[in-house]
């Protein structure tokens, strides 16, 4: 069990403040997610051809350094790698397939957190306020980014099962409540070429998106076949390249409140971390009805 | 020519073949009372270690072996201080009749230690006779009364329990009396249904929630239990820690009910034995055994079973059929009743029917009689007695001046499903299945 | 009249000054600025007061009142006055779910919209809703009455016992064993009354009345369907 947030800009250019911005609503949700933080944060675009993929390295400093130097002997980087202790951003030109493999070749070691043109995911074991430190969260600038806090209810406090997981380019997705069949779902998906890491039940949520995907359909489509595939409660929300989405079970216990101005949407579990943000008190504040999916992108 | 012995099907066995008719004749689920019938790897599996020539023993009686033991010290203002760490379950005034729950409220009360309200709220006799008493807080919400929380000392959320994880509380229309009725807000004679979640909040991050909100109306002065069913009480005692509770009270698969579908006695659930390592195992991995008291219970019946709980890490127990058996539940008295349910001392467990024989689980005035108030608290004080004494004399044969000072070293087990679920090794050997790869 | 500012101060210390006011004493206006949605504000309460809350706030608020007047000028979250023993809470904007759980008495109003389980396992409460209520309104509800401006969601009244529902527009479905059923002039009377008491502006005319048809009461074979 958990505390979600999300924060979308409706301008097109990055806001300075959404880093600040999300801390603070990931500081709200500590209560309910006092064993890990997570946050997906879009910001600028990679270069043509290029994607950005963000890496995750076993211990508190991984060697960054060294591990640039026999990536760009493979493939071209556009910039420099950017290292936040266990975490680091490159930015690369090539098919994300064929880095995905010298990985798992070369340093099976590395968890590959997120990839995509904007996207960028920390997620860390510890508090909001510690983590959101850690990975320099309050000085980043970007256009939408999603959070979690997380209460570990059935899988391990680690930091590979923590929120949010990737599901594919530019996407990823958060969790709050507890699927019921997603160790079966699990087994089906694998036989259909999903790979999962963990024993999470969010990560089957996340595969089972990526899936659809695959299938051709599109995040609404998909989301709204997952009302008939994924049992139990949750509130998901979804992060897109443009973008993000969210769903409600259709009993909907899990709390969500949604929350809009003329600069923002904000998407929470609790409206305090709403609260926080600039234009809250004059903001439209609404729920999310069950089994709906709500979108927004810029277009 | 000698006749063929009989041959009974283990798998259609009369038993079976019986439930199967009366499922066919009734077209409903078998419903009843108590708690499992059927035999479980339990507490009788494991002996206690006693002193020889490596421990000493303590003398009897001189040499002090103490059994107080205090809930709620993580958050709560006024935690509770019991003389024996052995307390009364949950259980309903409704399913119980008024003079049960005064008898076991004076019984508690004498020798210094708590009862728990139940499904339907607190009723007045308890109050006045209990001395320590802790209010419970269940889904259905039937007769909650904030004054009430406040008049209490201690206050338990109840998630579920052991006899029905995942199930609600049930009353057949036959106990459902005015009274029973006016307290709980129902039409009287109704079959009661009720919620197997709460009505305000789901999940361990919204418990949170509700923990403050309670402590809120009640300005923190009172510990806050949690109870659950024990189904995976590995994540769910490191839940209710994450969710803010002062004491963990982790009910077992052998623990009873006044009724409910049978199903969900015999089948649903884990017992008491693995339920109870498990449940020490998740606080030791957040460092916080002892400091946040674990009450066990399902099917605690002695003095030994007493102080293998405690050995295995529990900081107190909590009893329930075996209060109810003290008082007179099954007693070999109005037999003539028994028959007419169809049953006899030693088998009846028609607690739902509301006819009990000796008084204890009914509203009808005539039977309730049955069961002298006084009496029934003596006989209470006398059994949470002879519980501590035995649990006492165990002890300090282990050279325990404390019986908190009993620890999982101080047991060997009998069996391998005992050995492999309390963790503890199989008496002779140093083996304990399933651990350090074998 | 007091000011309470929980940008300055805590809930808590507001609680306990609540909880602490004496049949004497002279403090029943109160003002509280700056909620910022927390939970649990003005819970418990038992004397007579007049609570204002200006923002929205977060779960619990006036959980278990009994007595006291809140009125909140904002949103609220989750279980809004659940247990409400008597006393009157009213909200201006719209109510998350579990509005008034398990209130046994006094009168919750909600001027906006309530969502999912506005009543669920109402045990006397009157519950009036100037807008739309979600879906499970009034589960299980024993007792009391819940009036709906508007629509309701989906299984309104599902499992219900002895509850009175009334609703002004549409509701898109009934739950286990809720029927309507017929709308007497003493009925119109009493929605009248109610909306009178919660002050709302409604046609009486509108409404039409909901309540258990009585059929899960006694274990049955034949509405094994409805478990």
């Amino acid at each position: 069990m958990c505390g979600i947030v999300g924060l979308f800009f409706k301008r097109e250019i990055a806001t300075p403040a959404l880093g600040s911005l999300l801390a603070g609503m990931l500081s709200q949700m500590r209560e309910r997610g006092p064993d890990s933080t997570g946050f997906a944060l879009y910001g600028d675009d990679a270069p043509p051809g290029a994607f950005k993929v963000t890496l995750h390295g076993l211990g508190i400093e991984y060697d960054w350094a060294s591990l640039e130097g026999e990536l760009a002997t493979a493939f071209p980087l556009t910039c420099r790698a950017q290292p936040y202790g266990s975490h680091a951003v490159f930015t690369i030109v090539a098919d994300p397939e064929r880095v995905f493999a010298w990985i798992s070749a070369c340093h099976p070691e590395l968890d590959v957190f997120s990839f995509g043109e904007r996207i960028e995911v920390f997620k860390d074991v510890g508090r909001p306020d510690a983590v959101a430190q850690r990975f320099g969260l309050a000085h980043r600038a970007g256009t939408h980014a999603l959070g979690h806090t997380r209460m570990a209810t059935e899988s391990a406090v680690t930091t590979e099962h923590s929120h949010p997981f990737s599901t594919g380019a530019d996407l990823c997705l958060v969790h709050n409540g507890s699927l019921s069949n997603h160790n079966r779902l699990r087994q089906t998906l694998q036989r259909e070429g999903i790979r999962f890491a963990t024993d999470n039940d969010t990560e089957v949520a996340a595969g089972y998106l990526t899936w659809r995907l695959r299938q051709g359909r599109s995040l609404t489509e998909a989301l709204e076949a997952a009302l008939g595939d994924l049992d139990g409660f949750y509130t998901f929300a979804v992060g897109t390249r443009d973008g993000f989405a969210i769903l409600r079970d259709p009993i909907a216990c899990k709390p969500a409140v949604l929350a809009e101005t003329d600069d923002w949407v904000a998407m929470a579990t609790e409206y305090r971390a709403i609260a926080i943000l600039p234009g809250a008190a004059g903001a439209e504040v609404w729920e999310p009805l069950p089994a709906t999916v709500y979108s927004w992108h810029r277009q | 020519m000698v006749s063929a012995p009989r041959r009974y099907s283990a798998a259609f066995s009369p038993e079976i073949i019986a439930e199967i008719e009366r499922a066919a004749d009734e077209g409903l689920y078998r419903i009843r009372g108590f708690g499992t019938l059927r035999p479980l790897p339990s507490f009788d599996d494991l002996v206690l270690l006693g002193a020889s020539i490596s421990r000493y023993s303590l003398e009897g009686y001189r040499e002090r072996c103490a059994t107080n033991v205090t809930l709620g010290t993580r958050f709560a203002k006024k935690p509770i201080e019991l003389q024996i760490p052995i307390t009364i379950a949950g259980m309903s005034f409704g399913a119980l009749g008024a003079n049960a729950k005064r008898a076991l409220g004076r019984g508690a009360s004498a020798v210094g230690t708590s009862t728990t309200t139940g499904d339907g709220g607190m009723s007045e006799e308890e109050r006045a006779e209990s001395k320590i008493l802790v209010y419970q807080v269940l889904p259905s919400r039937y007769g909650f009364d904030p004054a009430h929380l406040r008049a209490c000392e201690g206050i338990e959320i109840v998630v579920g329990q052991g006899a029905k994880p995942g199930g609600g509380g049930m009353l057949l229309g036959q106990k459902i009396t005015e009274r029973v009725a006016e307290m709980r807000t129902l039409p009287a004679g109704i079959d009661q249904r009720s919620a197997c979640r709460h009505p305000d909040w789901t999940g361990p991050d919204d418990l949170t929630i509700k923990i403050t909100e309670l402590r809120e109306a009640t300005d923190w002065e009172k510990p806050v239990f949690v109870k659950i069913g024990s189904a995976r009480p590995r994540y769910d005692v490191q839940l209710a820690v994450k969710a803010g509770a002062d004491v963990v009270v982790l009910d077992g698969m052998q623990g009873g009910t006044g009724a409910t579908q049978e199903v969900f006695i015999e089948h649903a659930g884990i017992p008491t034995l693995p339920a109870l390592r498990q449940a020490v195992e998740a606080l030791d991995e957040l460092g916080m055994h002892r400091k946040v008291q674990l009450v066990i219970s399902g099917g605690i019946r002695s003095g030994a079973d007493v102080a293998k709980a405690l050995a295995m890490g529990a900081d107190a127990v909590s009893i329930g059929t075996a209060a109810l058996v003290a008082l007179g539940c099954n007693r070999a008295i109005y037999v003539g009743d028994y028959a007419a349910l169809g049953t006899e001392p030693g088998a009846c467990h028609h607690c739902h029917t509301g006819r009990c024989p000796v008084g204890i689980a009914t509203q009808d005035p005539v039977l309730e009689t049955r069961l002298d108030v006084a009496e029934g608290a003596r006989r209470v004080r006398n059994f949470l007695t002879v519980l501590t004494m035995e649990a006492q004399t165990l002890a300090r044969a282990c050279g325990k001046s404390h019986l908190h000072n009993l620890e999982p070293e101080d047991l060997a087990a009998l069996t391998l499903e005992a050995a492999a679920m309390a963790g503890v090794p199989l008496a002779g050997t140093d083996w304990i299945p399933g651990r350090n790869g074998c | 009249m007091i000011e309470v500012d929980l940008a300055q101060s805590s809930v808590r210390e507001l609680n306990q000054r609540l909880h602490r006011i004496g049949p004497g004493d002279n403090e029943h206006h109160w003002q509280v600025v700056n909620p910022n949605g927390a939970h649990a504000i003005a819970v418990g309460l038992t004397a007579p007061v007049h609570i204002e809350i200006r923002g929205h706030v977060g779960y619990y608020c006036a959980g278990m009142n009994a007595v006291a007047t809140v009125v909140v000028d904002g949103h609220v979250g989750t279980g809004l006055a659940e247990n409400i023993m008597s006393g009157l809470v009213r909200v201006r904007g719209n109510a998350a779910q579990s509005a008034a759980a398990s209130g046994r008495g006094g009168l919750v109003v909600i001027e906006g919209d309530a969502s999912a389980r506005c009543g669920i396992s109402m045990k006397g409460v009157t519950i009036v809703v100037g807008g739309s209520v979600g879906h499970m309104s009034a589960f299980m509800g024993q007792s009391g009455a819940l009036v709906v401006c508007r629509d309701a969601g989906h299984d309104l009244g599902d499992s219900i016992y002895e509850a009175d529902i009334f609703v002004g527009g549409k509701v898109a479905s009934l739950g286990a064993d809720c029927v309507e059923k017929e709308m007497t002039p003493a009925d119109l009377d009493r929605v009248a009354a109610l909306l009178g008491c919660a002050q709302i502006a409604a046609d009486p005319e509108r409404f039409r009345h909901y309540g258990s048809a009585r059929r899960l009461y006694n274990f049955r074979i034949d509405h094994a369907a409805e478990y």
